[in-house]
């Protein structure tokens, strides 16, 4: 019985990743290509897999681990100096006289293919797999004495091997490798995905398509990992590191293999986020970029894959794309402007229903009346001030200016941690809502059914 | 020679801030076993209150309005932030945390555009002079003496009032001393507000030798404490001091050789290496686990 659901919504989750990776190949080719959208789609993407690798320690195993842009760093690397032409080695390390390393799979699947699309592809999966196992090697190092350490302790232990291996990759010595502290470049991105014809002209474009498909096989092998023995085996390390070893899960090996399991995806996150940002440098990598890492798996819910991506998606889309007009002074060029009724229409919107549901929240739990009283006031406050603006036709936004995107964004986060802690999904997954959608419906229908026969 | 101790000295003022800063982080370790991410943004935004308060303000007024105003901050972070996430497991402290420690380093590149701000220089302070034939600023010698006067001070604090012995009862039981009757709230309050205070102080000297502020400024010193904190034994604010001292000394002789590129990198290797070896650090004391 159990198994046949679990089949039915397996089968249901690939049709819709199917449809989802249709959708984009449609929405890439009718769309005009400088559309933000696809800024958004193909970061989301990246994140996302990185996302959900924290996930995957943080989440399912719960051991708090802060290293996720150190083996970012280390799989961005790794794919830069196995994909970058040896023909243009010598130009970008020409500080250190060229490269130690005169070797790159997409050449090398050149010289058995012939140049062209097929060994540029696989020469990019090849250099991927290899991100990841770099990855994955490193954190089996580091985690022989690291995962003896308990909860927070693990979690600045690792924070302090991020910035190590940031150290290590600008060290000049290794300049011949890493290029110090300056960037590797021009090695294949996910515009060299898009399919040509012999004058150079796109027919088929696949930029954004690519990290979807890499970025969704690595989540659907990480989706069964967890339902697996191996899977349930983390989830009970997490509830209960005791009763886990006591039910015979042997815990050393089983934390190793999750930290490995999510430095491998972390590894080809990172390697995919270097084709993204078109280059690799180190000082990118920062700890600054695991803390946002961790944000967003909080806002999507810690423990939730499909949370993972969907706050990872709305995360993107909102600072790349959707807020971004915080940042430089909004003046509104009439008082009828689409964008000014749109801005008044979700500012009163965000206002009003996120008091309500503050406020709402407050009467469940603690009913402060204090608290109530200040939300109630900042809300009205907020409200007035809205109601000027309407009233005056006052055009310019006060506060707007470069950085407020990000306050207001942070201010968002600390909500969302101190009052909503179970994020957007909590550590349920879609296809658990879904179930449960459709069992309320069947139970109303045969409510019905059952009045109608009364 | 000279070279050598002009490391030395630097290395010794070094330790004395990060000493201020780790007293913080061991405090509230200390009593809520929470790592404050927030609090060497805390550092930082004392920095950026001098800068903007003494272009209206003159210096001496304006540095005790950084102390009092760092308090608070470090007080309503507690109460905003932490207080509500008490009951639920630690790690939602603690993604609070770097939650705000987020939100403090936004705000600052809201509010300074991003854009170094230069520090005012403190009267006295920066004043140079010449010891062992090397020339430093005053701050470098106050520095060391100061922060003995003030862990000395602390540790009478600590040891002989009725909030330090409050505090010494809830970091050993949470729960017993709250059925004692210690009015737990103040308690934990009453030590942001010292480690905030000191934090203030630290900023004051920091930034005297290293003058231009950066959102960031904050977050490198800050874990340095950190690892301070952990390697003199976290909860023992002595163990800090030390520990602080060893970590400002030994980036400072790191920054002046051929592997500079390491000085944080080291902290950090240092910090693995006594984890592993001895997690208590040099004071801690021994806990055990129960079920």
């Amino acid at each position: 019985m159990v198994g046949t659901k679990g089949k039915k919504t397996l089968v249901t989750s690939f049709v819709c990743l199917a449809l989802l990776l249709v959708l984009v190949i449609i929405l890439e080719n009718t769309l005009k290509p400088t559309n933000m959208l696809f800024t958004v789609l193909k970061k989301g993407a990246v994140y996302a897999l990185v996302v959900v690798s924290m996930n995957v320690l943080n989440g399912f195993t719960g051991l708090f681990s802060l290293g996720q842009s150190g083996f970012m760093l280390l799989g961005a690397y790794t794919y830069a100096i196995f994909t970058i032409p040896v023909a243009d080695r010598e130009n970008i390390y020409y500080l250190y006289n060229g490269a130690a390393l005169n070797f790159s799979f997409p050449d090398m699947f050149a010289s058995i293919f012939g140049e062209g699309y097929a060994a540029t592809f696989f020469g990019v999966i090849l250099a991927l797999i290899a991100a990841g196992i770099v990855a994955a090697f490193v954190a089996f190092l580091i985690g022989l004495p690291v995962l003896r350490l308990k909860s927070d302790y693990l979690a600045i232990a690792t924070l302090g091997f991020g910035e190590i291996i940031r150290a290590i990759f600008q060290w000049n010595a290794l300049g011949k490798v890493t290029n110090g502290a300056n960037a590797l470049k021009s090695f294949p991105t996910f515009s060299d995905f898009n399919i040509t014809n012999a004058d150079g002209e796109v027919i088929l474009r696949l930029s954004t398509f690519f990290p979807f498909l890499i970025a969704g096989a690595c989540i659907v092998v990480i989706c069964m990992l967890i339902n697996s023995s191996y899977g349930r085996a983390f989830k009970a390390i997490r509830e209960n590191e005791i009763a886990a070893e006591a039910m015979g899960i042997n815990l050393a090996h089983h934390k190793r293999l999750s930290f490995m399991i999510s430095s491998f995806f972390a590894g080809v996150g990172g390697a995919l986020f270097a084709m993204f940002a078109t280059q690799a440098q180190a000082k990118t990598f920062t700890s600054s970029m695991t803390y946002e890492i961790l944000l967003i798996m909080v806002i999507g819910g810690i423990g939730s894959i499909s949370g993972s991506c969907i706050g990872t998606f709305l995360y993107v889309a909102c600072s790349e794309w959707w807020l971004r007009f915080l940042d430089s002074q909004v003046v509104f060029t009439s008082v009828g402007a689409p964008s000014r009724v749109i801005f008044l229409a979700v500012f009163a919107i965000v206002v009003v229903g996120g008091a309500v549901l503050l406020i709402r929240h407050e009467m469940k739990t603690k009913k402060r009346k204090w608290a109530m009283a200040l939300l109630a006031a900042v809300a009205a406050a907020l409200m007035v001030w809205w109601i000027m603006f309407v009233a005056t036709g006052n055009l310019i936004l006060p506060l707007a200016k470069n950085g407020f995107r990000m306050v207001v964004f942070s201010i968002v986060i600390m909500i969302i941690v101190l009052f909503f802690r179970r994020g957007i999904m909590g550590d349920k997954e879609l296809t658990d809502v879904a179930i449960a959608l459709s069992r309320k419906m069947k139970a109303k229908k045969a409510a019905k059914t059952g009045e109608v026969a009364k | 020679m000279q070279y050598i101790v002009s490391l030395f000295i630097s290395g010794i003022s070094l330790g004395g801030q990060y000493a201020l800063i780790a007293i913080g982080y061991t405090m509230v370790y200390g009593i809520l076993r929470l790592i404050n991410f927030a609090h060497g943004d805390v550092f930082m935004v004392a920095g950026l209150i001098m800068i903007y308060m003494s272009t209206v303000l003159p210096l001496p007024v304006t540095m005790v309005l950084v102390l009092i105003l760092t308090a608070v901050l470090g007080f309503l972070i507690e109460r905003v932030a932490y207080a509500p996430l008490r009951q639920y497991p630690r790690m939602s402290s603690m993604i609070s945390a770097i939650g705000v420690s987020y939100l403090l380093q936004n705000a600052a590149t809201y509010i300074t555009g991003g854009l170094p701000q230069m520090y005012p220089s403190l009267p006295f302070l920066s004043n140079t002079v010449t010891i062992f034939g090397t020339s430093t600023k005053y701050v470098t010698i106050v520095t060391p003496i100061l922060v003995i006067i003030l862990v000395v001070a602390l540790t009478q604090l600590i040891n002989h009032t009725k909030i330090g012995m409050a505090m010494r009862a809830v970091s050993k039981d949470f729960e017993t001393s709250q059925l004692m009757g210690i009015k737990i709230n103040s308690v934990i309050s009453m030590t942001f507000v010292i480690g905030s205070f000191l934090a203030a102080i630290g900023s004051m000297l920091y930034f005297t030798n290293y003058s231009s502020i950066v959102p960031l400024s904050g977050a490198m010193p800050g874990l340095k404490a950190f690892v301070a904190a952990v390697f003199g034994g976290i909860g023992s604010v002595p163990g800090a001091v030390i520990g602080a001292f060893i970590i400002g000394i030994v980036e400072s002789l790191v920054k002046g050789s051929d592997f500079s590129v390491f000085s944080d990198a080291f902290t950090f290797a240092l910090l693995i290496v006594i984890l592993v070896v001895k997690p208590t650090g040099l004071f801690g004391e021994k806990t055990t686990d129960k079920v």
